[in-house]
């Protein structure tokens, strides 16, 4: 059962839309009470690469100084800001790299019981897989020792190469020592979909070492962005994941790897209404389709049922109240694998006050805040 | 008069691809020499593997007189909007897709669509050159019977790209349909995170080829510089779409200063200009959150019946959908809407 902690109200607006609609304090009377929140996606980024210096060997540091990370050159989509404003540090660093910063700015108002840290690091797209393990080994020793060992909230996402899947397991193992690691962290658009055997020496380590697995949006391996070719707009790129995120979801599947290695997807910032959907179509296409794929012995939509938990972040906003809660429905027992998240500093993070539709009961509500995230990490 | 009740309109019904030597009284001597005296067999793709559970019998629509049996006098349908899945798309010489898309087009003419004019066609195009699908159409689009320009889902480029903004402008004008169909053989993935393993991945990632390509037709401006233009989306699904259209308008509400051309909620447009076969039905347990989903497509006017023959699919729509609807709403689902689209 999620805590009784209360939190006073935050010193900053979180966001624009939190300036738009006036929080929950009125003038002379203190703000209500915030129920304690698991935030399944809060981002510790990095100022620079700099940041990660004294976690690299002096031949890295030459190489990123000589070369850079040099990634499959997936083109740009221009937009207009990267992370909200209200988050900048007053140390001039850049959004979500502070952790002070964090914990007074986020973490210590919105009552955070528990926050999963999502880092943004080249590492997994990085060509030269070398560099890439380099990158992600720093990466997480820079975890533990300005996140994770500054604020015992904090929990982290294991950052991977992940198209060299024989260092990943590696380096999971070398991370899951550190039981504050409590998953590792995929892109949402990879080499190959997620299923795919070449990344299952990954799958084969999370198994062992009791780590989930989770698809973060986003990234790029130079493949279009859509199954239908390169997209022009930021706003295809910031809508797309959705398709990327089941795209994988159907691979795992039907790659057998959710039965075979018993690992649990946790996807974000993908959204989730195309969860119901996604679940109906993968069952009317394996009732025609099952002989391809004959080590799919049971109804993918129970096996997705079984293994794959969504956050709430961005959260879906259906014209009418009774639309979500319909959506809610079409979830069934899959309601219980609703994280919320907040994806904290980012320009579309969604404000946990307000996040969730007032027309839900409070007992849903508690669940997606807390307990659901309480019971799949065992916090 | 209004039609009776049961009156039946099916919006996809296809027609077996031809063998290439089936094209010859079609093609010009170059290419009849082309095909006879090289490797070249014609378009080796299928968006279907052909002895897929799925894919229906070989015979099927192999000829006129079979689809009459099966279709046309078998389901009593007063129309069927015909397609022949001829993966010109597939063909990299740009010549060579050109030559045997309008091989195609001809042969339609001459054994399908003029002997049987409960059948209406498709107008298949060599999509990856545009200009040339543009010559292709105008070529045809006079002859009676087609209604309707085939255009496959997955593309190499997104459909509303402004590589392809001459084709809208083709189709309006013309005053035919776009129909938007399952499959297609680019040389790019499937997915936005590369090629599955699986033909049925490919099958099931579908319906995420389609959001996209509604994305982007919506976000780069097709519907506001073709205002008249006529979407079908067929074989695509129809469950996925309510969750796509919130999040599109949220999208919208967040970014369109981004895309200052699009003036209206993209669910607006498509609700104006796209249509749905309602196969696959894909649809959940128990009639109770597929009517949800009807409802929340937010018009009686979404849904076109369609059988999609010889193609199999996981569920019958009478009993798992058609006979869960309104009479007035079948009615619209089983002709009504396929009438006003296509202009019947």
């Amino acid at each position: 059962m999620s805590p009784t902690m209360t939190a006073p109200a935050p010193t900053h607006a979180l966001d624009a839309r939190e300036a738009a609609t006036p929080a929950p304090a009125v003038a002379g009377r203190a703000a209500p009470a915030r129920p304690a929140i698991i935030d399944c996606d809060l981002h510790n980024e990095i100022d620079s690469l700099k940041d990660l210096y004294p976690y690299l060997s002096q031949r890295w540091r030459d190489h990123l100084d000589a070369f850079g990370v040099r990634t499959p050159n997936s083109g740009y989509y221009p937009r207009f800001m990267d992370h909200r404003e209200d988050a900048r540090p007053p140390s001039g660093r850049s959004s979500g790299s502070d952790v002070d910063f964090t914990r007074q700015h986020f973490l210590d108002p919105y009552n955070v019981a528990y926050a999963v840290l999502q880092p943004a690091v080249l590492a997994n797209t990085a060509l030269d897989l070398e560099l890439g393990a380099a990158l992600a080994r720093a990466c997480n020793d820079w975890q533990v020792a300005e996140w994770l060992d500054r604020d015992e909230r904090l929990r982290a996402s294991i950052m991977i190469a992940s198209e060299d899947p024989v260092a990943s397991a590696a380096e999971v193992r070398r991370c899951a020592r550190d039981g504050r690691f409590v998953q590792v962290l995929f892109k949402g658009r990879l080499q190959e979909p997620m299923g795919r055997r070449k990344y299952w020496p990954i799958y084969e380590a999370c198994a062992e070492e009791g780590l989930h697995v989770a698809s973060h949006a986003f990234g790029a391996y130079g493949h279009p962005i859509t199954g239908a070719g390169h997209a022009s707009y930021y706003i295809e790129d910031h809508l797309s994941p959705a398709q990327s995120v089941q795209a994988n979801i159907t691979s795992l599947v039907m790659e057998g790897v959710f039965d075979r290695f018993g690992i649990k997807l946790i996807s974000i910032e993908n959204a989730f209404a195309w969860a119901p959907s996604l679940m109906w179509r993968l069952d009317a296409a394996w009732k025609l389709l099952k002989a391809e794929v004959p080590h799919v012995t049971r109804k993918p939509s129970e096996i997705v049922a079984g293994h794959v938990y969504i956050t709430t972040q961005p959260i879906e906003e259906p014209p009418r109240p009774s639309d979500f809660s319909r959506l809610l429905d079409h979830f069934g027992a899959m309601a219980d694998h609703l994280l919320m998240a907040s994806d904290y500093p980012h320009w579309d993070s969604d404000n946990p006050d307000i996040v969730l539709p007032h027309t839900l009961p409070e007992e849903l509500k508690t669940r997606i805040r807390y307990d659901n995230a309480a019971a799949l990490y065992g916090f | 008069m209004s039609p009776p009740a049961d009156a039946l309109i099916d919006a996809d019904v296809h027609i077996a691809t031809p063998a290439v030597e089936t094209l010859y009284p079609y093609l010009d001597a170059r290419w009849v020499e082309h095909f006879s005296q090289t490797l070249d067999r014609g378009a080796s793709q299928h968006y279907y593997p052909k002895g897929a559970p799925n894919a229906g019998p070989p015979e099927a629509g192999a000829s006129l007189q079979r689809l009459r049996a099966d279709v046309l006098d078998g389901t009593g349908v007063e129309a069927a909007i015909s397609s022949c899945l001829y993966a010109v798309d597939s063909v990299h010489h740009p010549d060579v897709a050109a030559a045997l898309a309008g091989a195609v087009n001809d042969w339609l003419t001459s054994e399908w669509l003029q002997p049987e004019p409960r059948l209406r066609g498709s107008v298949v195009v060599p999509i990856r050159i545009p200009a040339l699908a543009v010559a292709e159409i105008d070529r045809v689009a006079d002859r009676p019977g087609f209604v309707q320009v085939l255009i496959p889902a997955r593309t190499e480029h997104p459909l509303g790209s402004r590589l392809f903004h001459p084709l809208w402008e083709c189709i309006e004008r013309r005053g035919l349909v776009a129909g938007i169909h399952f499959g297609g053989a680019p040389v790019t993935p499937p997915t936005p995170t590369g090629w599955p393993s699986y033909f049925i991945e490919v099958y099931a990632d579908m319906a995420g080829v389609f959001a996209t390509q509604l994305t982007s037709m919506i976000v780069e401006g097709v519907f506001d510089t073709f205002p008249k233009l006529r979407v079908a989306f067929l074989e695509s699904g129809f469950t996925w779409l309510p969750a796509h259209l919130w999040r599109m308008d949220k999208e919208w509400k967040n970014l369109r200063r981004l895309v200052p051309w699009v003036k209206r909620p993209p669910s607006e447009y498509v609700r104006e200009h796209v249509r749905l076969a309602i196969q696959p039905l894909d649809a959940p347990p128990g009639p109770g959150p597929l009517l949800d989903v009807v409802e929340q497509l937010g018009g009686d006017h979404m849904l076109l019946y369609a059988s999609d023959y010889p193609h199999l699919h996981a569920a019958d729509p009478e009993p798992a959908l058609l006979a869960h609807l309104p009479l007035a709403l079948q009615v619209k689902v089983r002709s009504e809407n396929a009438r006003g689209l296509y202009r019947l």
